[in-house]
């Protein structure tokens, strides 16, 4: 899904989830080449210009979430949680440390053994970021989340500096894993859900993505 | 007046940093609209106004942190009342409200110091007292309840968890589960994508130029430079010093200032006391200008100009003039350092009467600064240097040479005022007193 297309569906959710219209929801999906800028970001984390970005096919966004810079792309898992965080913990911290503990223990059920680095948020495989995490909230309703790199082509990476890190980039793909997409999907809502005490509904029609 | 507060946003957060204020001083704000933006860690939290009103006072700037619980903002509600009607006729009051009823309180104890209130109101689509909080309406809709038939034991007869809960008691046989139940997630599936491209990328070429906004600091230098030199006349006028008595000076006493009082003893202590001497002989160059009137300062504040890492400061020293010259070295060390880890008060940044720059440690020999204004001139110092010159008798000696320059604005200070200034300077330095620290 575009990256301002999945940005109006974030935008109409959390509205509705604002009204209480609609319950909490877990968004997966896959972007095409896309760059975006978080709104603490630093511009001179992009080191490609416009022109490097369009012949390379990558479309570009400053964005409300938190965090820096970051890429998303095909192959990589991109969660967008729009949660009432009032129903869960009034605490972003611990908000930001739960995405981490179901990424963490998603990646253990695919064989790899993926943690945290002190003071830099995200999750980590020896040294190397294998997930992003930025979140936007308003109102206690937090919308963003993360990307987890799974079989994402990461030369793409070389158009920024990660979350303003000079910190190398990792995929599951790259560590060995190869996961369906079916499976891992199921494995990630299952921790999101057993973390934030979700019930799983069944998927929606294709159609509802156009909320 | 209502104080929109830094909120805590989370048990261990003790801080935040304001970065983006997305109102302006004098906007008129509705009650819940996103005032301004903060951040913690990788998370950016929009912060809606308590109440309508008037954004009065914005008392923290982009980019800074602040402890929890710290006043941002200000909203006058004034007038807010009649220009904007009561969102909903029992909607809970903001921040500074009046304790409310016990349940209330109840609900308020879990969000702990929070100061922008959680406004939960929204518009309920039943008819109930009071609006209700989507949990309400969740569990109401989950459980099939007719809100009607629930008391409402909240403020105004608003309905809570706690009463839904006694009700659902009530009814009995509900599987307490199902109260507890939380919210499905839908999860919905992405749309196939291509796999990843076997391509080859165009190259992260170096890029020709490189965009970057300026900080707060640069973009305050930028301004305050430009207003300076569209307000004042700037002339420079330079005067070659002879150091020399004040480098035998200093060479001599600098392994003791070193040894007793931990700071190394410069040229700039000496500049210092010798310009305070000149301003007392010529107090035009400590004045500023008020429109048409001129303002005498009866207190000597000398701001020292100090290079960061990224831009400058000019913490001041006050009555520079009743200070020895180490008791100036002593503050210029202060203020320098305090300048560098960012550690100064603002009242220290205020107030200066007169500028002096010492672009000669960074190896300048003379310069034409810009004036810090309000004031009326600045002296840049030259680098101290060993040159030959000729003295008394027609000879030729090696002597410790400093081209010293003020810049002055002319709609004030005239030429002549502004060369006896620097007479007066250039005697002091060149006859300082032996014992003269």
């Amino acid at each position: 899904m575009g990256y301002s297309k999945a940005l109006e569906l974030q935008r109409t959710l959390v509205e509705k989830r604002k009204r209480g219209l609609v319950p909490d929801q877990l968004l997966i999906l896959e972007h095409p080449h896309t760059i975006t800028l978080g709104r603490n970001g630093n511009l001179a984390h992009l080191l490609a210009n416009e022109d490097i970005l369009r012949r390379a096919g990558i479309a570009f966004f400053p964005t409300d979430r938190g965090g820096d810079i970051t890429y998303h792309g095909p192959g990589q898992m991109v969660g967008y949680p729009i949660l009432d965080l009032r129903e869960w913990k009034r605490d972003v911290v611990a908000y930001v440390r739960a995405i981490e503990q179901a990424l963490i223990e998603t990646l253990a059920e695919f064989g790899i053994a993926a943690g945290r680095e002190a003071g830099m948020t995200g999750v980590w495989v020896e040294g190397r970021k294998i997930a992003a995490i930025g979140v936007h909230i308003s109102r206690w309703i937090a919308s963003h989340g993360f990307a987890l790199n799974v079989a994402t082509d990461l030369r793409y990476f070389q158009y920024i500096v990660p979350c303003g890190l000079a910190k190398p980039v990792t995929s599951m793909a790259e560590l060995g894993a190869a996961p369906g997409r079916a499976e891992l999907i199921g494995s990630l809502a299952r921790h999101f859900a057993e973390l934030f005490g979700f019930e799983i509904a069944a998927p929606p029609s294709a159609n509802e993505e156009a909320i | 007046m209502i104080d929109v507060v830094m909120p805590q946003m989370g048990e261990s957060i003790v801080e935040g940093t304001l970065t983006k204020w997305l109102k302006k001083a004098g906007d008129r704000v509705e009650r819940d609209e996103p005032l301004f933006e903060i951040s913690t860690d990788k998370v950016d939290t929009e912060i809606p106004a308590p109440a309508a009103g008037t954004l009065a006072a914005m008392l923290v700037e982009e980019g800074k942190t602040v402890a929890i619980n710290t006043v941002v903002a200000r909203i006058d509600e004034t007038g807010a009342a009649a220009a904007a009607p009561a969102p909903a006729p029992t909607a809970p009051a903001p921040a500074p409200a009046p304790p409310a009823e016990p349940v209330v309180k109840a609900e308020a104890a879990s969000v702990t110091a929070e100061a922008v209130p959680e406004p939960e109101v929204q518009p309920a689509p039943e008819e109930t007292a009071g609006p209700l909080s989507p949990l309400v309406r969740r569990m109401a809709r989950e459980n099939d309840i007719d809100l009607r038939q629930v008391r409402g034991s909240g403020a105004g007869g608003r309905i809570t968890k706690q009463d839904l809960e006694g009700y659902l008691a009530q009814r009995a046989a509900p599987p307490p589960a199902a109260v507890a139940t939380p919210p499905a997630a839908p999860v919905i599936p992405p749309p196939p994508l291509a796999p990843p491209p076997s391509t080859p990328l165009p190259r992260a070429e170096a890029a020709k130029v490189r965009i970057e906004p300026m900080s707060v600091m640069r973009s305050r230098i930028a301004e305050h430079m430009l207003a300076s030199r569209r307000t004042s006349a700037h002339v420079t006028t330079m005067h070659k010093v002879d150091m020399t008595r004040v480098a035998k000076i200093r060479a001599r006493n600098k392994a003791d200032v070193q040894a007793r009082y931990g700071f190394s003893l410069t040229y700039l202590p000496f500049i210092t006391r010798a310009a305070c001497d000149a301003l007392r002989a010529f107090p035009l160059a400590n004045a500023s200008v008020e429109g048409t009137n001129i303002i005498h300062h009866n207190e000597i504040n000398i701001g020292i100009a100090v290079a960061l890492e990224a831009g400058l400061i000019v913490p001041v020293i006050r009555n520079a003039d009743e200070k020895s010259v180490l008791g100036l070295q002593h503050a210029i060390a202060d203020l320098a350092a305090r300048a560098r880890s960012r550690q100064l008060k603002p009242d220290e940044v205020q107030g200066g009467t007169f500028s002096i720059t010492n672009f000669g440690s960074f190896g300048s020999v003379w310069g034409t600064p810009i004036i810090n204004q309000p004031q009326v001139a600045i002296l840049g110092v030259g680098a101290v240097e060993k040159a030959p010159v000729v003295i008394e008798g027609d000879a030729i000696a090696i002597r410790s040479i400093a081209m010293i320059g003020l810049t002055f604005d002319h709609r004030l200070i005239d030429g002549a005022y502004a060369d006896r200034f620097m007479n007066k300077l250039k005697a002091a330095l060149e006859s300082w007193p032996e014992e003269g620290l």
